[in-house]
């Protein structure tokens, strides 16, 4: 099995392809890619994400073909990929960080920065918080109810379609930190950097 | 709901461990990798490496650590310690760390905080502020290790760091620093108060109940500690548990 991520200079990816390659047992292949004929021919895709929701849609858009490449691959074919944070973000229609922006459009909703009550809450969110896992998911076999994941974002996914979310987590109000639908995934935590639960969200991640 | 952060700090100068964890177990009481792997195993929230390398011929010497580290631990690394120019911070980001801290170049230049930020993302941009008390209610930025005078009011300094995209600030009270007294608490509630960003609080830590105190009445969102968990005094469960006795919440 080849499994891709996407390296389209959103920032680091060297904990992204630490923790995978870490859990790539025998027949798992790790790549590091933006190149379009690759990502067409895995079998998974990884998108990860960081800093502003506009760099990313920027950085991903100045890839000639990936976004169509990447659509085909997700919501076409319906093969499994993993967005991470802002990778996440991006399903959206519209964001709003720096400038609205205009986002994939694979999950309605929007990216709006968090509301932090006027100064009671900190942010960014950053930290390790509960997840409140709200589906039967592939992603959470396995993991227990109310795991800790590491979580750095002030801006938070609010998808249209309630019943894509998978996990909430309990911040400022309740902030959606997972979605699922059919093979497309997406966390607002890093299962990179959360410990061995993280890991063990990225193996069942590989093992679908 | 959030937890609040337990972070182990290790000073790393030319590649090794200076202030270290002094367990029997060790196989090299001096190798960081091997010492933030256990900090990893034990609980710790995330890992702080400091470089306090003087010359900068030996930059790369962190680089190859962190690379090693963040093959092993799955928990966020921030290293700190001579970061002046982008080029340091993509070096550090490449190598694996997910957060850097910057200190006398945010001092000399805030530009520099700003410049990062927008590049990297404020989510790996920690400002650590080294502050000194002058008066009643009034501490002052030190550079250098505390070396140098900078005529900056830490709060002022804080709040503009804030502005310019810092994602946290690394409060160190230089007064504090080595004392194992406490932190220093009216220092962190005047900056917590102020600024809307997480604060770290360092600097200080000699029993649990500083822990605590540095959460609930100086308002840190995380707190750093170096030799208190270093001589093996007390385990970072160990501190995880005192502060869930006192209904503080931690990851356990």
């Amino acid at each position: 099995m080849n499994v891709i991520i996407v390296d389209y200079q959103s920032g680091n990816i060297s904990s992204v392809i630490n923790s995978f390659t870490e859990v790539a047992i025998g027949k798992v292949n790790i790549d590091v890619a933006s190149d379009i004929n690759k990502i067409k021919s895995c079998d998974k895709i990884v998108l990860p994400g960081q800093g502003s929701f506009k760099s990313c849609v920027d950085s991903l858009n100045s890839i000639s073909g990936l976004v169509d490449t990447l659509k085909e691959f997700a919501i076409t074919n319906k093969k499994p990929l993993l967005g991470i944070c802002v990778g996440l973000q991006m399903f959206a229609d519209i964001g709003y960080e720096e400038a609205e922006t205009k986002g994939l459009g694979w999950i309605s909703g929007k990216v709006s920065k968090i509301d932090n009550q006027k100064g009671k809450y900190k942010l960014p969110h950053i930290g390790w918080n509960e997840i409140d896992i709200k589906k039967n998911s592939k992603l959470f076999k396995d993991i227990k109810n109310k795991s800790h994941m590491y979580f750095v974002h002030s801006y938070e996914f609010i998808p249209e379609d309630k019943s894509v979310i998978s996990a909430t987590t309990d911040y400022s109000s309740k902030i959606v930190c997972s979605v699922e639908r059919d093979n497309l995934f997406g966390t607002q935590f890093h299962p990179e950097k959360s410990d061995k639960t993280g890991l063990k969200i990225i193996e069942n991640f590989l093992k679908l | 709901m959030l937890k609040n952060r337990i972070i182990p700090c290790l000073d790393v100068k030319n590649g090794r461990v200076v202030k270290g964890i002094n367990f029997v177990e060790l196989k090299d009481a001096g190798d960081p990798v091997e010492q933030a792997k256990i900090y990893s195993d034990s609980g710790a929230d995330e890992i702080c490496f400091l470089d306090i390398t003087a010359s900068n011929e030996n930059r790369d010497t962190i680089i190859e650590i962190v690379r090693k580290t963040a093959k092993e631990c799955f928990v966020p690394l921030t290293v700190g310690g001579g970061v002046r120019n982008i080029q340091n911070i993509t070096d550090l980001l490449l190598a694996g760390a997910d957060k850097v801290s910057i200190n006398t170049a945010a001092v000399n230049n805030v530009n520099f905080v700003k410049k990062a930020s927008k590049k990297f993302g404020s989510q790996c941009i920690v400002v650590a502020i080294d502050a000194k008390k002058v008066s009643e209610n009034k501490w002052e930025v030190f550079t250098h290790g505390g070396r140098n005078k900078t005529g900056i009011d830490a709060v002022e300094f804080a709040i503009k760091v804030e502005e310019n995209g810092a994602g946290e600030i690394l409060l160190t009270s230089m007064d504090k620093d080595g004392t194992k007294s406490g932190y220093d608490i009216d220092l962190l509630k005047t900056i917590t108060n102020r600024t809307n960003i997480p604060v770290i609080a360092s600097g200080g830590v000699g029993t649990l109940d500083h822990f605590y105190d540095g959460i609930v009445k100086g308002g840190a969102s995380a707190v750093l500690a170096a030799s208190i968990f270093h001589y093996g005094e007390y385990k970072i469960k160990d501190a995880k548990e005192y502060l869930n006795s006192k209904n503080v919440s931690v990851r356990l």
